[in-house]
């Protein structure tokens, strides 16, 4: 099987890969007459995404004149080529057009209406050969990314990627091959170009420090082969060869090239640049050339035109020239059915001929019944094997054509569906007709669709993760940072804690007036009021309050001295009053906002107030430099932000409604009291089924007074179950909130 | 005295079997149930909450338990109830409906005109898809968002709009070959 077969023309062995077929040529149609130049069209349609990877950044505008050349999108990424204008002209759309894609989808495309004049932009040329001297392969890779450059064999991926700073390649391999029938342009550019072909070949075995150079052309081209020994001879390049193999398709795809030339077979998952083969096309290297040398970016390309058409050759077109200018050019006939971009065997239908040229775009064929006959209809599989014969990638296509005709999409990855290169010779020769390489790419995209839906919920899950963790540790922190406030100064802590616990510690001037007299008792009365006004606040900072105490006392208590205990005994009693009577207030008040929240809603004037002492607990807890702040601003956006926990903790509460207006007043009344309405429905409906909503908003409170009434020692082990159910709180808050707003909706609506 | 013998040894094989398999319990237990991970996997991670659990591990952790159906996740539509009737080893059964009804795609955009800059969303986002900060416009970082909705009911100003992503060149799929059939005569 690998035994050489050795042509008399070669100097070189040439081996055999597996399979392979040979479908009628059809190259003599459009191998006759020399390249031309197609007309500069009135519209030029260029995608932006000409290649592998990430889409190009545009960087011109409409209404801009571009000249030819000029960079119209840059290359975003590593994986990414820039995109230049074709042409000189305007910039007149940048939208979504239909390209030459089989999905018929809109792509982003820059249109430009050409002014007829071809004028050149400023080009940047690079002093290539200092740089190759230099060794310097960074600054040429980065210029031929500038350059879109990209491989025109049709895969259209990066060169510069595949011109990486390997040291020391064993087998540069260009591919001549071009074993697809009908497709010419390459054999018509190897005989014409040779010399500008074999100058890339010379950079690029250079640059890769390439020990040998293997220009593989099919024994189809004989003046190809001709013209390419004749260039390379005149070159002087070492170790280089042109190597004829024998026409098969599919000697062109670079595994089965690499395996020709080299008897080198590339298994499943890995590179050929790890055996030491790296494969290039002749058509790539001629523009790494003219990129190269003349500061010519990838604007244009040869394209076979043929098939149905009164002139099928070879046209070197600008990209993005419309496939219906190119068609006319050539001399399209009425009865052409349909058309094809890329070869019979690998193409595909083009969805619409206003589509622009990319890069691409090899060949086009205008299909008729003469040289495509309708397809038979698709018979069962009969498993003769045949597929299994021909195939070039040594898979077993009934297999994997059965896998992917079943949606057993795991099963036809155990069995190398990745590895076909989606040639269609087992479609050729199998016996029913069937069209395998459909069952093929259909599997491979459900599959690919299926692996990026995996990765973005892996990303969503790592995010939701990452946030659970994030508030829980700004929740510690938070007490943290109470804790270090209160440790240093333990005969003020010894005044200010047990008001807070007892008062919420709601205005400033309080708070110096108890570092000062360290007997604030009859001021008391009136911050008392204001407590009573919000229950909310006083949830909230009795929960700060809980674990600044906490921290206080570890650290009174690590220092060997309990400074807070006897001031803090000594107020208990008034203090547990003080704090009866507030709560019996807002119990008070609660009743009454139960029974009409709009009117709560409605006065957030009245409300409003409510928050001062929320708000200077916070600030206090946050920053004594804030003192600045005036207590009677309240902003109450900045409140919302501060205190995400209390706010989305009690809004399933009844009380939430009401503690939740002055803090965003932007939302009118009616709505609140729809969501109300809803999210009692909500709640109503969920009671049976999750309990953890309804204790949730009523545990703080009950924890204030525990904490109130004992000194903070019940509030300790209370604080930490508190701020896992808030957060679980906040979670459902939020969801019921969305349902209730649905809802609401929906009722509306009805 | 044979007898006593054969007693003593199973009581002595017993208590080295015993301490054997009591370490082996010990040394080789499994923390968390493998079972929830796996279907914590299955489900689309939106975090939406329409299944009735705050989340998607907490519904992971009810259907390992048995407290939950497998058809209660909307966004993974019959396609995850399937795959989790597959893991389960139970029947398949369509969605339920009061969970919500399986929709397209959509990610949510921020009318950057209307929005006051309140924050209330970006509490509301279960994967922290929202940037933005207090009185600042806000914005979603659309590649993140999982559609989950939840950002929707907290805007005090109707500003947040679901936008389906549909088809695109990128994320565009080859059909599944059909046989076009033909009437003769």
């Amino acid at each position: 099987m690998n035994a050489p077969v050795n042509l008399p023309a070669n100097t070189q062995p040439v081996y055999r890969f597996h399979g392979g077929v040979h479908p009628p040529e059809m190259k003599h149609l459009s191998s006759g007459s020399p390249i031309a130049a197609a007309p500069v069209p009135a519209r030029l349609v260029v995608p932006l995404q000409q290649s592998i990877g990430n889409r190009a950044k545009c960087l011109v505008s409409v209404g801009e004149d571009v000249k030819k050349g000029q960079l119209l999108a840059a290359a975003d990424g590593t994986v990414s080529v820039a995109v230049h204008a074709p042409t000189s002209g305007r910039v007149v759309a940048i939208d979504g057009q239909i390209v030459a894609h089989p999905s018929g989808l809109p792509e982003l495309c820059v249109t430009i209406a050409s002014d007829g004049r071809d004028e050149w932009g400023e080009r940047s040329p690079l002093d290539w050969r200092a740089a190759l001297e230099k060794g310097d392969g960074k600054t040429i890779r980065d210029y031929l990314r500038d350059m879109g450059v990209v491989g025109l064999g049709g895969a259209v991926f990066p060169s510069h990627l595949k011109l990486g700073g390997r040291d020391g390649l064993e087998t540069l391999v260009i591919n001549g091959a071009e074993c697809e029938p009908f497709i010419t342009c390459d054999d018509r550019l190897m005989r014409e170009r040779a010399g500008e072909i074999v100058a890339g070949i010379a950079i690029v075995a250079q640059l890769l420090a390439a020990r040998q150079v293997l220009v593989g052309i099919e024994d189809n081209k004989p003046e190809a082969v001709a013209a390419m020994r004749e260039a390379l001879a005149a070159s002087g390049i070492a170790n280089a060869h042109v190597v004829v193999v024998p026409t098969l398709y599919p000697s062109g795809g670079a595994k089965q090239l690499i395996k020709l030339l080299t008897n080198k077979e590339v298994p499943s998952g890995v590179r050929s640049t790890d055996l030491g083969v790296q494969c290039f096309n002749v058509a790539t290297v001629y523009t790494i050339f003219r990129a190269l040398e003349h500061a010519e970016p990838v604007i244009s390309r040869i394209v076979t035109l043929t098939g149905n058409v009164a002139r099928a050759g070879n046209v070197e077109a600008l990209i993005g020239t419309p496939i219906a200018d190119l068609l006319d050019f050539a001399g399209n006939q009425s009865d052409s059915e349909g058309y094809i971009y890329g070869g019979p065997m690998m193409g595909f239908e083009l969805p619409d001929t206003q589509v622009g040229l990319t890069k691409a775009g090899n060949c086009v064929i205008a299909r008729s019944a003469a040289h495509f006959p309708a397809k038979q209809p698709e018979m069962p599989c009969i498993r003769c094997g045949e597929c299994a014969t021909a195939c070039p990638q040594e898979l077993q296509p009934m297999d994997l054509y059965w896998f992917s005709r079943s949606k057993n999409f795991g099963k036809a990855q155990e069995w190398n569906l990745f590895d076909c290169i989606e040639c269609g010779a087992c479609a050729y020769v199998c016996p029913s007709s069937i069209q395998l390489v459909d069952y093929y790419r259909f599997a491979k995209s459900e599959i690919w669709a299926a692996e990026s839906a995996k990765k973005a919920a892996d990303l969503a899950r790592q995010r939701h993760e990452f946030k659970q963790f994030r508030e829980e540790r700004e929740q510690e922190e938070k007490a943290a940072r109470l804790a270090a406030r209160a440790a240093p100064k333990p005969e003020a802590a010894a005044a200010v804690d047990p008001d807070k616990a007892a008062k919420i510690k709601a205005a400033m001037e309080r708070a110096a007036a108890a570092k000062a007299s360290a007997a604030p008792v009859t001021e008391t009365a009136s911050p008392a009021v204001s407590v009573d006004d919000d229950k909310a606040a006083k949830i909230r900072a009795a929960m700060e309050a809980a674990a600044a105490k906490k921290a206080a006392r570890a650290a009174a208590e690590a220092d060997g001295e309990t400074p807070a205990a006897k001031p803090a005994a000594a107020l208990d009693e008034e203090k547990a009053a003080k704090i009866r009577a507030a709560m019996e207030a807002a119990k008070a008040r609660k009743a009454a906002a139960e029974g009409c929240a709009a009117e709560a809603v409605a006065t957030p004037a009245e409300a409003k107030p409510a928050i001062d002492p929320e708000k200077a607990a916070k600030i206090r807890a946050a920053m004594e430099a804030a003192k600045a702040k005036k207590e009677g601003r309240a902003p109450a956006v900045t409140s919302a932000a501060d205190t995400p926990a209390g706010d989305t903790a009690l809004a399933n509460d009844d009380q939430g409604v009401a503690a939740d207006t002055p803090v965003k007043p932007a939302i009118d009344p009616e709505k609140a009291a729809k969501i109300r309405a809803a999210m009692e429905a909500a709640k109503a409906r969920k009671e049976g089924r999750e309990p953890v909503a309804a204790p949730v908003a009523d545990t703080p409170v009950g924890d204030a007074e525990v904490t109130n009434d004992e000194q903070g020692v019940a509030a300790d082990t209370s604080a930490k179950p508190a701020i896992d159910a808030d957060k679980a709180a906040k979670i459902r808050a939020a969801m019921d909130a969305a349902k209730a707003r649905k809802a609401a909706k929906e009722g509306g609506e009805a | 005295m044979s007898f006593l013998l054969a007693v003593a040894l199973m009581a002595v094989l017993a208590i080295v079997l015993g301490a054997v398999l009591g370490w082996a319990a010990i040394k080789y237990k499994v923390d968390e149930d493998p079972l929830v991970d796996k279907i914590d996997a299955i489900l689309p991670q939106t975090q939406c909450g329409q299944c009735g659990f705050p989340g998607c591990k907490p519904y992971a952790t009810a259907i390992a338990d048995g407290e939950a159906d497998i058809n209660q996740c909307p966004p993974g539509g019959d396609d995850g109830v399937r795959k989790l009737a597959d893991l389960l080893g139970v029947d398949f059964k369509p969605l339920n409906a009061e969970n919500g009804e399986e929709k397209p795609k959509s990610v949510a955009i921020i009318d950057e005109n209307t929005c006051i800059g309140c924050t209330l969303c970006i509490q509301a986002c279960p994967v922290d898809a929202i940037v933005g900060s207090a009185k600042h416009m806000h914005t979603i970082i659309a590649k993140e968002c999982t559609g989950c909705e939840l950002c929707l009911a907290p805007c005090p100003v109707d500003c947040i709009s679901m936008v389906p992503v549909g088809e695109t060149v990128q994320n565009w799929k080859w059909r599944y070959p059909v046989i076009k059939l033909k009437v003769t005569a």
